[in-house]
């Protein structure tokens, strides 16, 4: 699905945020991205998008390189990127009368998707009820909770029917229980149209329960992928099962070695498999594999 | 009291106030008048009188023309200042370029320019148009350029990531991002832009509320009807005022609190 081959890049002015970086993404994976402030999350999903073009290396997505946003990759925001002049529902066709806007050029929006006004307000009220927004859909995004401007920008993405979301800390600002919520219906939805889905987050707790993959990252420059596997992430009741806390004892463990030094890992634990404690076949042994 | 009697009441608050302030303002001009006992300063409801007489007839033509040109220069300074501002506040490097031209530029009392702009562009309409359209291109220039350039980065970023190029940004972000601005300049001009109006009217023109008010008072010494034709001015100022405000409750929907 994504493939990030030696790649490197970094800031004017700034040291490199990743240097000769590997990272492969097969389609349907949930991974979580996580890192110290400045470690190059942001970055990294913004490379993913095709938003920020890297120095050296290549970005590919379904062997195509990337070297603009592609119409079925989705990205959200931590301020969810809503406009505070467009009402719940424009902000959730906002995507879509972008791609009337162009037309189905195969650069902006997918080649031979053509939407009549009705159809796209067919679909726009699919995910305003999906997304259990439709009571709001004539509000603005400044009259709203923050849970329900998360949704919109969900709804948004979602409404682009796209094969890549990308979130970046979008779940920061909520409360725990909205949070909480929100996570789980990511997950839900991601695995109900079987999204390859790539969330960065500082939270431990959040990378340990979406993340089927979790990777690592540490003070820049950025060239080990650290990951971490997790097979059971996403499932009903994994939360506070024991490989859970292994994963998140793990990650602590893994973000203070990140920090202290960039040395990178080279071999990654399986949680929740059936080689580890908390898996489902628990043998009490632990696996490590490279990346 | 609930939530629902609160913007009712409130409502009715506002323009009750602000009849009574012109209540007030009527009967301090009346109370000055009789003191004074003066031709220059006739009473309020003399003028008030020959307003409403006069406004069917030729002071409805002289208003009909001030409306006319301050209308279009509005019209003109958005149409001309909107896209440069947009222009300047996308790019960082041509902001700071222009930074010390607009700085110069922006501060010249626009009147001065009145026998310059004639000069150059004759004695029609649109000198007079274009008068006023300086003092508001300015004010829209520099409104606009920094609602641009105020635009947060996630938030360009986040449309791009749907597929928005430079077109699509201009269109879904930018424009309706500036609007506020542009409101807001017309609105802090629109006094600026009658008394400039005034001014340029006295120049080449036998139309228009400048010409009317300077031939009642220095030439006709018809002091009530000078008055009616201030009066007059003021209602094209509250007029304006109250268009630009009406507009941007409609079109700026989401900046109103719940």
């Amino acid at each position: 699905m994504i493939c990030v081959n030696e790649v490197s890049f970094g800031y004017p002015h700034r040291p490199l945020v990743f240097q000769s970086f590997n990272l492969v993404i097969s389609p349907g994976e949930t991974w979580a991205v996580i890192g110290p402030s400045g470690s190059g999350k942001s970055t990294l999903l913004l490379l993913l998008a095709g938003l920020l073009q890297p120095q050296a290396g290549l970005v590919t997505a379904k062997g195509t390189r990337l070297d603009r946003p592609r119409p079925r990759t989705s990205l959200i925001l931590q301020d969810y990127g809503l406009l505070p002049w467009a009402t719940v529902r424009e902000n959730v066709a906002l995507g879509l009368r972008i791609r009337r806007f162009y037309g189905p050029d195969g650069r902006h929006a997918p080649a031979g998707t053509r939407l009549s006004p009705l159809s796209m307000r067919m679909h726009v009220d699919h995910w305003l009820e999906r997304l259990d927004i439709g009571s709001i859909a004539e509000e603005y995004p400044g009259h709203i909770s923050g849970g329900q401007r998360q949704r919109t920008a969900i709804a948004r993405a979602l409404a682009l029917e796209p094969d890549l979301l990308l979130m970046d800390e979008p779940f920061s600002a909520l409360d725990a229980p909205t949070r909480e919520n929100l996570q789980n219906l990511v997950v839900q939805l991601a695995a109900e149209a079987s999204l390859t889905f790539v969330l960065v987050t500082h939270n431990i707790e959040e990378a340990a329960a979406i993340g089927t993959k979790i990777l690592v990252l540490g003070v820049p420059p950025n060239s080990v992928a650290d990951t971490i596997s997790a097979p059971c992430a996403g499932n009903v009741g994994y939360r506070g099962s024991p490989a859970y806390q292994a994963i998140c004892t793990c990650l602590r463990q893994r973000l203070e070695l990140a920090t202290a030094s960039n040395a990178g890992s080279p071999q990654a634990p399986v949680f929740g498999s059936p080689n580890h404690p908390g898996g489902d076949g628990s043998t009490g042994d632990s696996r490590y594999e490279s990346h | 009291m609930n939530r629902t009697e609160r913007p009712a009441r409130q409502r009715y608050v506002a323009p009750l106030l602000r009849l009574g302030a012109l209540a007030a303002l009527a009967l301090l001009w009346q109370l000055a008048s009789l003191a004074l006992d003066t031709p220059v300063f006739p009473p309020p409801s003399r003028v008030l009188a020959l307003f409403i007489t006069e406004l069917p007839g030729p002071l409805g033509w002289h208003f009909a023309a001030s409306l006319w040109r301050v209308t279009a220069s509005i019209l003109l300074a958005i149409v001309t200042a909107a896209p440069v501002g947009l222009v300047l506040g996308q790019s960082k490097r041509l902001y700071e370029v222009t930074v010390p031209f607009i700085s110069l530029l922006h501060p010249i009392p626009k009147v001065v320019l009145v026998p310059v702009i004639l000069l150059v562009l004759g004695v029609g309409e649109l000198p007079k148009i274009v008068i006023v359209a300086t003092i508001l291109f300015f004010q829209i220039l520099v409104l606009v350029r920094d609602a641009a350039a105020a635009i947060q980065t996630e938030l360009l970023t986040s449309v791009r990531s749907l597929g928005a190029g430079r077109r699509a940004l201009l269109t879904f972000v930018y424009l309706p991002a500036s609007l506020p601005a542009i409101f807001t300049a017309v609105r802090q001009s629109i006094g600026t832009a009658v008394a400039v109006l005034y001014v340029a009217e006295l120049f080449a023109t036998r139309l228009g509320l400048g010409y009317y008010i300077y031939l009642q008072g220095s030439t006709l010494f018809d002091y009530p009807r000078m008055y009616a034709g201030i009066v007059a001015m003021s209602m094209l100022g509250l007029g304006l005022a109250a268009t630009v405000d009406l507009l941007e409750r409609r079109l700026c929907r989401w900046q109103q609190t719940t």
